[in-house]
């Protein structure tokens, strides 16, 4: 049944060994995280910028050679060389930035550049449990970049207080296992000397999760999994693949790939964000349609427990024994160990992938469109839909064209959906659509759902409308500032009433221009559909911006659940969203989660306090 | 162009507001012309366009109208479409057929007919402003309360005026029998309900999606009466709860962001009806609407109404209000366009909304000087009223005195601005000729008869000719009762307990309060506020002292305080003649109909001995109301088998009752605990 791949051994096998290693676009290793900077505006827009050679930011989203800013001309650019948009002028972002905001060139805050270490408390270390570590030989580090690296994720406040030069409690302490026996050192030392430990993947999260309790006095261990990051099998028979759990997505998709598999799973911080990760938090891919979420792609999981391994005896795909221990795992967010191995479904590599695009007349008949592609149960990989705020921002992303025959034929086809098919440019809305398969199949799928969705007015709108929209995500990440949560349920109503909310709060708390408040249906279900609702203002004038960003979204959280969506899709609950888990769950199942977390881990060792 | 005037009860706070007479206008220019000015309104801005078909196909297609017919067919053992077919004739029945040429029409005639009756109508712009602007932002229910017909199309006719969207409006379905008449009132946007819907479910169902869809599509403002039909009494009527659960449904259930409600405050000078009124409240049953009917009350044209004050009170947003009463994730587990039982916090959070609407109404309303003289009248001793009349002059100092006793307690008063105070009391009473005459420096009541009869009246006879005249007061007095039924429930506790003792007085308060809930508007829960108003009203007129412990009465308060007890004091008797009845007179079981008329002889029998002061008790009003106390009170129950609305009555707790009312026995503290949450 299980057979190695020597092929893909060599190529994960690489580390290097004090350090942290992260790898650029390419594979290539590179010393990782250095202090990057990001000037930016006043709402979100980053500006130039000192280059360095290192990678990541260490205060905002992503690569230090990406970024948008204003060029001499006062144009919107995107820069670096990683993305599609990459290296382009983007004309009409400014007018839409000043349009939609208010916001505009005169009015920046720059961010502090450097990291100043002396602005991080010393270590707290256990020196007994310090001393023990040396002798494994496992990588430690307590340099100050390092620790404040990992004391947080992407949630607004966290990035807002770096850029500030402000720094909280972080980690004491950094290691870097190198396997699933390094792993099982660290807890047992840590066990032994109660030094608390934090697991640490990609660093995306949005839940506030690897925010350092306040309240923690021993020593906290960051256990970074980055150098966990081999393929260790590929079972072509059973189209398994046994996965480290420190692999970052695009690896693991690159590697795969050069076996002629995938996992189809793509978050859309799939660039950045771990598989261990992906476990702790129930990720959802964006072609779950085809591929499944992540509690439907694994198959096995080994995790380290203050309690010693849990791990199931087999690799059956579906078993009958009492509730799913896995369901204990997934979703845990760290408080009960570390997810060192997972064995994952895989997928012979699609043979045709195709983009395309549907203008509605408006979001209703857009949903209603979806609706009727759940019910017959044709959803391509990815189908979304995006609201008219969206559409428009989409638009003003468009980079600048070169040949006056193109931009005629924009032209052209405005006329013709505006004018001719009497869509009101305000209200009309966007789908996009990924079609994954072999060729023929494709083509066939394809005619379905554009057909389904020409009865509710829709016009096909073209394969590179539909490829931008994806590209925007991954680049929206980069104007940062943006708030997305994602909840699933019944969408008109929730979506009017929460953006609705969230402009009336902005304007409550001061805003002085109205912020974009949008949204988009990401994903559909045969039972509802996901929901990610982003907002952005322009804090000019405000005195404390992110508390109010946060009373915002706190009020447009509460508004979500008051009309019937969850709280949480698939960011998880982390510290963020605490507050809400006994309304959900109830207080029974409170009760269920916090006596598995007494047993797994009676000494709150993974003492990150997410969750309960 | 238009004449305003500053409503002068304000004067004293920051909101002046200023009222413009809409007539005025109307007079310089022709009818016709304004009956086909452009009107062209900004609607709600979320609203598709839909005509009064997409209306009525989408109520009869809703998921909720279409599980309920199933339902009903399961129950009744017919077809569903056979149910479905039964609930397009009733929606057929009920639905509104708004047309701009009939808004026109009714425009036309509107203005014809208000410029006969009214010498002004008075309109706030500045709330005018406010629903303008309202109206683009969220569904909008417009809840004028309802004192007379003439109310009926004012909202419509206004709005109409001021190019703003034209209402759907609840009436009654006896309009819609009318010939010719009810065709037009539902072109021009009434729509009609059943009374006495009862248990009928389908009725209940196409009702309540109709209404629904109308606040969620936000296709045009609906208007309706929260206290559910015309007040007799011209008191605010404690409010129903039916209509105003369907209103509010949609924002429970998260189908439109917001709702914004209107309170709209109507008072008349003159009521158009008002001897009609008192008639049927003495029991002469009223008189069946009718086109022919309304043809031959044109003789009301030829009368004297004096003014109308349409005041359009703050918009007030649903949100807002519910915020922290309601957690509206009840609704997450069931399907939104199923039906649901709404919970209990629901429920209350509806009726705590229709209270504070109704509440709000009353303290928008204008208090004219007639109602403050009717408050004084009503005080004089019967027969001085109908023999020997009240001295004029002390009347006008009376008056005088109370206007300010008003303007203390807060009330908006209509008071003419630049006219001397006694050509405000002559005009005044010359406007109310019908009940009134004032003739060589004395005031007596006019009671209507036929002097020319042959056959001498019987005294039972002259009790209720004088009761008509006297309940015609008591109706305009009613008009000024919320401004000073708090302070009175305060000054009748003061009176009857004798106590100055904070928290005894606090507890006799609140058992007042509960029993006359039925008579006055109290909002539910807030027996404390109430309570620290009442104190706070006495002692900003001097009446009391107050300390941490203690209410003193003072000198110089004697005069408020008698004034307050005695303006309470009809309804004191009222009540206790009725609990005496009761117990001495009637059986275990009565119902309504034996209890009416035995009442009634009952107090002409004892007004006649002279042992009783009040007609009030003749009102049939007030005997419901009195039935309805006892019923919360839980000393009467209403027999569930019955069909003739039987009720059974327990002696001792009606005796009980009277007992703590009269002061022999203290009120239990139960009711001084207030509800912590509303």
């Amino acid at each position: 049944m299980s057979g190695f791949s020597d092929n893909i051994m060599r190529l994960s096998g690489r580390m290097l060994s004090q350090y942290l290693a992260q790898r650029d676009w390419d594979g290539k290793l590179t010393r990782a995280p250095h202090p990057g900077i990001i000037p930016t505006c006043s709402i979100v827009i980053l500006s130039d910028n000192l280059p360095k050679q290192e990678i990541m930011k260490w205060n905002g989203w992503g690569y230090s050679d990406s970024k948008f800013l204003y060029n001499k001309k006062g144009q919107a650019e995107f820069t670096g060389k990683r993305y599609r948009l990459s290296g382009m002028i983007i004309p009409g972002l400014r007018e839409w930035m000043e349009s939609t905001f208010g916001a505009n060139l005169q009015h920046k805050t720059p961010a502090a550049p450097i990291l100043n270490s002396s602005a991080v408390q010393p270590p707290t270390l256990n020196e007994a449990f310090l001393k023990e570590l040396k002798s494994t030989g496992i990588p430690f580090s307590h340099d100050a970049e390092d620790r404040v690296f990992r004391s947080h994720g992407h949630c607004l406040h966290e990035i807002f207080a770096l850029r500030e030069g402000k720094i909280g409690r972080v980690p004491d302490l950094v290691v870097w296992p190198n396997c699933h026996n390094d792993v099982v050192k660290i807890v047992e030392l840590a066990c032994k000397h109660n030094v608390c430990l934090m697991p640490y993947g990609g660093g995306t999260s949005v839940s506030s999760a690897l925010e350092c309790p306040p309240e923690e006095t021993r020593s906290i261990v960051s256990l970074d999994t980055s150098q966990m990051n081999r393929i260790l099998w590929i079972d072509e028979k059973n189209l398994t693949a046994h996965v480290e759990a420190g692999i970052v997505g695009q690896d693991l998709e690159r590697l795969l790939n050069e076996s002629g598999y995938c996992t189809g799973h793509e978050p859309d911080s799939m660039e950045f964000s771990s598989l261990g990760g992906w476990v702790a938090t129930r990720a959802s891919g964006m072609k779950k349609n085809i591929y499944g979420n992540i509690e439907d792609l694994v198959v096995h999981i080994k995790m380290v427990t203050p309690q010693g391994v849990i791990e199931k005896s087999c690799q059956g795909p579906r078993m009958s024994t009492g509730p799913d221990v896995h369901h204990f795992i997934m979703g845990s967010e760290g408080t009960l160990g570390v997810v060192t191995e997972v064995t994952m479904k895989i997928r012979p590599m699609p043979e045709y992938q195709k983009y395309g695009s549907v203008v509605f007349p408006n979001f209703e008949m857009g949903v209603a469109c979806l609706r009727e592609v759940a019910r017959q149960r044709c959803a391509p990989a990815s189908i979304r839909l995006m609201d008219n705020e969206q559409f428009k921002f989409g638009h003003a992303l468009k980079p600048q064209v070169s040949s006056i025959f193109t931009s005629f034929l924009d032209g052209l086809k405005k006329f013709y959906i505006t004018k001719f098919k009497g869509f009101d440019p305000n209200r009309l809305c966007v789908a996009t659509l990924l079609f994954e398969g072999d060729r023929e199949k494709v083509l066939q799928h394809e005619k379905q759902v554009y057909d389904i969705a020409a009865k509710f007015g829709g016009l096909a709108a073209g394969e590179d409308n539909g490829q931008r929209g994806y590209m925007l995500t991954f680049v929206i990440a980069y104007l940062r500032v943006v708030l997305g949560f994602k909840y699933t349920l019944l969408v008109l109503d929730i979506c009017r009433n929460v953006k609705a909310r969230i402009v009336r709060e902005c304007k409550d708390k001061g805003v002085q221009f109205p912020p974009l408040s949008t949204c988009r249906v990401t994903q559909t279900y045969d039972a509802g559909a996901c929901v990610y609702f982003y907002f952005a203002f322009n804090y000019r004038g405000l005195s404390d911006p992110v508390h109010v960003y946060e009373q915002v979204e706190h009020a447009a959280r509460e508004e979500i659940l008051a009309n019937g969506g969850s709280l949480s899709h698939h960011h998880g609950v982390g510290k963020l969203r605490k507050e809400w888990m006994r309304e959900t769950i109830s207080s029974v199942g409170m009760g269920m989660l916090r006596s598995v977390k007494d047993y797994v881990d009676p000494n709150n060792i993974f003492g990150n306090r997410n969750l309960l | 162009m238009t004449s305003t005037y500053k409503d002068s009860g304000t004067a004293s706070l920051k909101d002046e507001e200023e009222f413009t007479d809409i007539l005025e206008e109307r007079r310089c220019t022709t009818d016709l012309g304004y009956a086909l000015r452009t009107f062209n309104p900004q609607p709600y801005k979320g609203a598709p366009s839909s005509s009064t078909s997409d209306l009525k196909k989408a109520v009869l297609e809703s998921q909720y109208l279409r599980y309920i017919a199933k339902e009903i067919a399961l129950e009744t053992g017919s077809s569903v479409e056979k149910v479905r077919q039964e609930a397009r004739g009733i929606l057929e029945e009920m639905s509104h057929n708004l047309q701009l040429g009939f808004i026109r029409l009714m425009a036309y005639t509107v203005n014809k007919v208000f410029k006969r009756l009214f010498r002004s109508i008075y309109v706030n712009m500045e709330g005018l402003n406010m629903l303008q602007q309202a109206i683009q932002e969220s569904p909008v229910i417009l809840m004028p309360n309802h004192r007379s017909y003439v109310d009926f199309l004012i909202v419509s006719f206004i709005l109409f005026t001021y190019d703003i969207p034209i209402p759907v409006i609840a009436a009654g379905i006896p309009l819609a029998s009318m010939k010719v008449v009810g065709e037009i009132l539902r072109r021009s946007g009434a729509f009609f309900i059943r009374r006495a819907i009862g248990s009928d479910k389908l009725y209940w169902a196409v009702l309540s999606e109709y209404v629904r869809t109308i606040v969620r599509t936000g296709c045009a403002p609906l208007e309706f009466y929260v206290e559910g039909f015309r007040s007799r009494t011209l008191k605010s009527v404690v409010p129903k709860l039916g209509m105003m659960d369907m209103v509010l449904e949609p924002y429970f259930k998260g189908e439109v962001f917001d709702i914004t409600l209107v309170p709209i405050s109507i008072s008349y000078d003159r009521v158009v009806e008002e001897s009609l009124l008192a008639l049927e409240l003495l029991g002469v049953p009223k008189p069946k609407e009718s086109t022919t009917g309304l043809f031959k009350a044109s003789r009301v044209l030829q009368e004297d109404y004096g003014c109308m004050h349409v005041n359009f009170g703050r918009p007030l947003s649903v949100r807002q209000l519910c915020e922290g009463k309601i957690n509206r994730s009840e609704y997450n587990l069931i399907p939104r366009d199923l039906p649901q039982r709404p919970s209990t916090e629901i429920q209350d959070c509806v009726n705590w909304v229709a209270h504070l609407i109704v509440r709000t109404q009353e303290e928008g309303s204008l208090i004219s000087p007639w109602s403050l003289m009717a408050c004084l009248l009503l005080q004089a001793p019967i027969t001085t009223l109908t023999e020997e009349g009240l001295q004029w002059h002390g009347l006008t100092e009376k008056t005088l005195w109370l206007r300010k006793l008003v303007l203390d307690f807060r009330g908006r008063l209509n008071w003419p601005a630049h006219t001397t105070d006694s050509d405000v009391m002559s005009s005044t009473v010359a406007l109310h000729h019908s009940i009134v005459h004032h003739k060589a420096g004395r005031v007596c009541l006019v009671q209507d008869g036929d002097p020319a009869s042959q056959d001498p009246l019987s005294p039972e006879e002259g009790v209720m000719r004088t009761a008509a005249a006297v309940l015609m007061l008591v109706s305009y007095r009613n008009q000024a009762l919320h401004v000073f039924v708090r302070p009175g429930i305060l000054a009748t506790a003061i009176h009857i307990t004798k106590s100055t003792q904070k928290d005894e007085l606090f507890s006799f308060f609140c058992f007042l309060r509960d029993v006359f809930a039925n008579e006055f508007i109290f909002i539910p829960g807030r027996a404390s506020q109430d309570f620290d108003e009442a104190c706070s009203l006495l002692q900003k007129c001097g009446a009391v002292h107050m300390s941490e412990q203690e209410v003193t009465v003072l000198e110089t308060g004697l005069e408020v305080l008698s004034f307050l007890q005695k303006l309470l004091q009809p309804f004191l008797d009222s009540y206790q003649l009725i609990f005496r009845y009761l117990c001495e007179n009637g059986a275990h079981v009565f119902t309504e109909k034996q209890f009416l008329p035995a009442v009634q002889n009952l107090a002409t029998k004892l007004i006649l001995s002279g042992d009783l002061h009040t007609f009030e008790v003749l009102s049939s009003d007030t005997q419901k109301n009195v039935l309805s106390a006892l019923r919360r009170l839980e000393a009467v129950t209403k027999l569930r088998a019955s069909q003739q609305n039987e009720y059974k009555v327990n002696k001792a707790a009606v005796r009980r009752t009277g007992d703590i009312l009269s002061g022999k026995i203290p009120p239990e503290s139960l009711h001084a605990i207030p509800d912590a949450r509303l």
